[in-house]
């Protein structure tokens, strides 16, 4: 078969020193689903943003099309028919859904004004042409990270490219979206497309891609069919060791409430329920996991449970310590942690270094700073080079700016500040978004040990598989309301989940 | 050598483009002056050919050291407060204003008066400072607007109610001499105020990197949605950081007052203000950089005085010659390319020498 696209031994090296590609050699052959597999820090995202021309290789040649190209910034990418959904989403903050759908391909009357009305058309129809439901008259600003995910890839979709490249594109789709995502991704290849798609989760590549390239240290070090592997095998090439998938092993003991919620309701601006009549308490020692849909309430509800939004009404118990309308310094000094789901906007300030975003909870505490008010930076470096050790965060120095690390050891920093706060409730939106699978091994073990010390996890993910796999009791959320409650979830499938998170089925409590 | 050149990468981008500003400057100046050579000798090298020149440039630094360090400061949280002018004059007013009317033994005149003038700064600051924690007004514009009101209700304050009718022109009364900062080297201005502008620095830099506040406040100015999720109180930081901006920037005014006319005889607002904005960018908020921006602003200032006194020159052409060498030093990405390359062959050399292709 013909290849679209050919790396020939592409080398990066970035700004800081670090060799990003090392001799990067791969095919890309027409009418397939590519898929590039590794661990955080590889280098897979570097390659994608090479072939977009958001970074130039020192050396290394590119064909396209059998053509030699110089590809010097994404505009060039772009005329010559390569799209892109970046793994840190770069929408138009103040812009609506619709405006950032269309940009760049304004429909204009008489050449100058935009066509609002046809702005519309086109967007609602290739919403619905690629089934992806998205709100398209609002902000982006104001909407939760899954939703700007697929406003990401129903933007790129639109675009009519023949090689679209996907960088982690389902990390926050529950399995539902996922489905349709890959139907899509299916037709298109069938119209003969081609597609380069990077994921963490084995079992997709597996289902959708026809070849993986696997990365290690900067080097491609192997490309197959997909057929010929399993998800224990492309695993091991990944990490070079076995890794465990199955479900971690049953609580053994469950204490009292440690974490309740009571009649909790929000109000958005535009005076709609956003989150209704919600109840639940996570007891000491076990992990309640949240299914859902992205959109559902899941953003609001952590952010009213944590502080960074006051509820309209309802009560929040720490014990049995009332903490609604708490700050959420006060709410941390609970000892209650937190994994926001959108990590560039909450987690991390992406100019200040590592260790300046490991203390951001912690810099006023004894040992980081003097009467909390002179910091220790020997102790700071020293604590913070011990978190990058067990969480294996991927970097030069603990004095590197945040920004310089790749999209899954961001996320490594996030977890390993909060894991490494001495809480004893964890609120955990997404913990391992964009981790690799050894990563995602060490942090749900983490928290695993965490429950076995008596912790109270309320845990929201899209990714079914991990809430399955962590959860003692599962709650379902559709449409701001608590639609069904599991507490025991041995025998429970996806498929058991599914029709509550779609809203076909509800159960009274 | 490249090691060399990695590590003093700043200070060179800055020697190259002083020199690129020198080589255009000297270009100018051969078009449209007819004694050239007089001319470049002037605002080069006027400030160091005298004594009292030399203790203008360092006298002038002083107030600009304090401006920038009022600037860096809620740049620093992420506020945009230019309010130092503002801060600046009004002050000076009231440190004025409480020195001509009390009398102490000087160590306690001296501070006091340096209290008072910095508490209205601070004052001055949080009015912005405040109206944004509160109400996310613009501190921008609030503080553009300050500045303005404070130049007439210093003046006004000056006019009617501290003005010494003996003197010919609208200045204040002297203040006593318990309230005076000594000047130490004969033959020039130079007073105690340009060494607790350098103290300031120096402490200035300890606060933002070494204190906890300090490192909210740069937090702040990062991400404020990261800094609120950490438990920071950014309605504390967007106050504080642009009190002390005030507090500082007043500093500054009350202690050009105290040591070098010792009365208030600005009629017009001295721009020391904007001359910090200027200083602060080309510091990059840094409190020890911003020392050498200011001495090298203030350098050009007076030897762009000198030129203006003395040659032949118009002072707007004085101006654009100095626009142009701040502008080249600000400019981010002026040779950040080549800085590049020296990477790459580095990390390259490492790689071959560590760990061969395997
Ligand atoms: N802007 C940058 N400046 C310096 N180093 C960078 C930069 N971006 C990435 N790197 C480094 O390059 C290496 C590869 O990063 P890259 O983002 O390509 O990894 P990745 O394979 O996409 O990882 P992930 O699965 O975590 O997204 C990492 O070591 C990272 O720290
Ligand atoms: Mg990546």
């Amino acid at each position: 078969m013909e290849n679209i696209l050919s790396l020939k031994n592409i080398v990066k090296i970035y700004q800081n020193g670090v060799i990003a590609n090392k001799d990067v050699s791969i095919d890309i052959e027409k009418h397939t689903i590519h898929a590039i597999v590794g661990e955080n820090g590889a280098g897979k995202s570097t390659l994608m943003k090479i072939i977009f021309g958001e970074e130039v290789p020192q050396e290394g040649e590119i064909y396209y099309k059998g053509k030699k190209v110089n590809i010097k910034n994404s505009l060039d990418a772009i005329k010559m028919g390569i799209g892109m959904v970046h793994q840190q989403l770069m929408l138009a903050p103040d812009l609506t859904v619709a405006e950032n759908l269309i940009l760049g391909i304004e429909p204009l009357r008489y050449g100058v004004f935009l066509d609002l009305k046809k702005i519309i058309e086109l967007t609602e129809e290739a919403s619905k042409k690629f089934g992806f439901k998205v709100p398209l008259n609002k902000k982006i600003s104001n909407l939760s990270i899954g939703i700007r995910q697929r406003v990401e890839i129903l933007k790129v979709l639109m675009r009519n490219a023949e090689l679209i490249i996907l960088d982690e594109p389902t990390s926050i789709l529950t399995p539902q979206e996922t489905e349709v995502l890959f139907k899509s991704l299916k037709d298109l290849k069938n119209h003969g497309k081609t597609i380069i798609f990077i994921s963490h989760k084995l079992k997709e590549v597996k289902l959708i891609a026809d070849k993986v390239t696997v990365m290690r240290d900067g080097r491609a070090i192997s490309t197959n069919d997909v057929n010929r592997l399993d998800e224990h095998m492309i695993a091991h090439m990944m990490v070079g060791r076995k890794i465990n998938f199955k479900r971690i092993p049953g609580v053994k003991k469950v204490g009292c409430p440690l974490f309740t919620v009571k009649n909790l309701n929000y109000l958005s601006e535009e005076n709609i329920f956003v989150l209704k009549n919600i109840n639940f308490e996570v007891r000491a020692g076990e992990i309640l996991g949240v299914a859902g849909v992205e959109g559902n309430g899941q953003t609001e509800l952590v952010e009213v449970l944590t502080g960074l939004r006051e509820a309209t009404s309802g009560k929040i118990f720490i014990g049995k310590e009332n903490i609604s309308g708490f700050s959420p310094r006060k709410i941390r000094e609970e000892m209650v942690a937190h994994i926001p789901e959108d990590r560039m906007k909450n987690g991390v300030a992406e100019h200040a270094t590592i260790e300046e975003n490991i203390i951001v909870d912690r810099y006023h505490k004894a040992h980081f700073s003097n009467k909390s008010m002179f910091l220790d930076w020997k102790y700071i470096s020293k604590s913070s080079n011990d978190l990058i050790e067990k969480f294996k965060i991927l970097t030069p120095s603990s004095k590197a700016a945040l920004l310089s690390l790749s999209g899954g050891n961001i996320q490594k920093v996030v977890v390993a500040r909060e894991l490494s706060s001495n809480p004893q409730v964890i609120i955990a939106a997404q913990p391992t978004r964009g981790i690799d699978v050894s990563s995602e091994e060490l942090i749900h073990n983490l928290l695993k040990d965490a429950r076995d010390n008596g912790i109270a996890t309320f845990l929201v993910s899209a990714d079914l598989d991990e809430v399955l796999k962590l959860s003692t009791r599962i709650i379902v959320i559709y449409n701001g309301e608590i639609v069904a409650r599991f507490d025991d979830i041995k025998n429970i499938t996806q498929q058991d989940l599914s029709p509550y998170m779609l809203g076909i089925k509800k159960k009274g409590d | 050598m490249e090691k060399f050149l990695l590590k003093y990468f700043n200070l060179i981008r800055a020697a190259i483009a002083i020199l690129i500003g020198i080589i255009i400057s000297v270009c100018i100046i051969y078009i449209i002056s007819k004694e050239p050579g007089f001319s470049l000798k002037s605002l080069f090298l006027g400030p160091l050919l005298s004594k009292s020149r030399f203790g203008n440039f360092i006298e002038t630094a002083s107030p600009i050291i304090f401006c920038g360090l009022a600037i860096a400061i809620p740049f620093q949280a992420g506020q945009f407060n230019i309010g130092a002018e503002g801060a600046l004059f009004i002050g000076a007013v009231a440190g004025t204003a409480f020195g001509v009317s009390t009398n102490m033994p000087a160590f306690l005149h001296i501070p006091l008066v340096l209290l008072v003038a910095g508490l209205t700064g601070a004052f001055w600051g949080s009015i912005p400072g405040f109206l944004k924690a509160k109400w996310n007004t613009s501190e921008l514009v609030i503080s553009l607007m300050l500045n303005y009101v404070a130049y007439f209700i210093g003046l006004y304050l000056i006019n009617f109610h501290f003005r010494d009718k003996a003197a010919g022109y609208l200045v204040s009364y002297k203040l006593p001499e318990t309230a005076w900062l000594v000047q130490f080297i004969p033959g020039t201005r130079i007073h105690i105020g340009v060494i607790i502008s350098l103290g300031f620095a120096v402490l200035i830099y300890y606060f933002l990197y070494h204190t906890t506040l300090g490192y909210e406040i740069r937090i702040s100015g990062f991400n404020i949605n990261f800094a609120r999720f950490g438990g920071i109180n950014v309605f504390k930081v967007i106050l504080i950081s642009q009190m002390i901006g005030g507090f500082i920037a007043a500093i500054g005014g009350m202690t050009e007052v105290m040591g070098v006319h010792r009365r208030f005889n600005w009629q017009l607002s001295p721009g020391y203000g904007w001359d910090g904005v200027v200083v602060a960018i080309i510091g990059r908020n840094n409190p020890l950089l911003i020392i050498l921006s200011s001495l090298f602003l203030a350098y050009l200032r007076v030897g762009g005085r000198i030129l203006n006194l003395l040659s032949d020159i118009p002072s707007e052409m004085i101006t654009v010659i100095q626009s142009i060498i701040i502008l080249l030093i600000t400019a981010e990405a002026f040779l950040a390319q080549w800085k590049y390359k020296i990477t790459v062959r580095e990390a390259k050399a490492k790689e071959v020498s560590s760990e061969p292709y395997t």
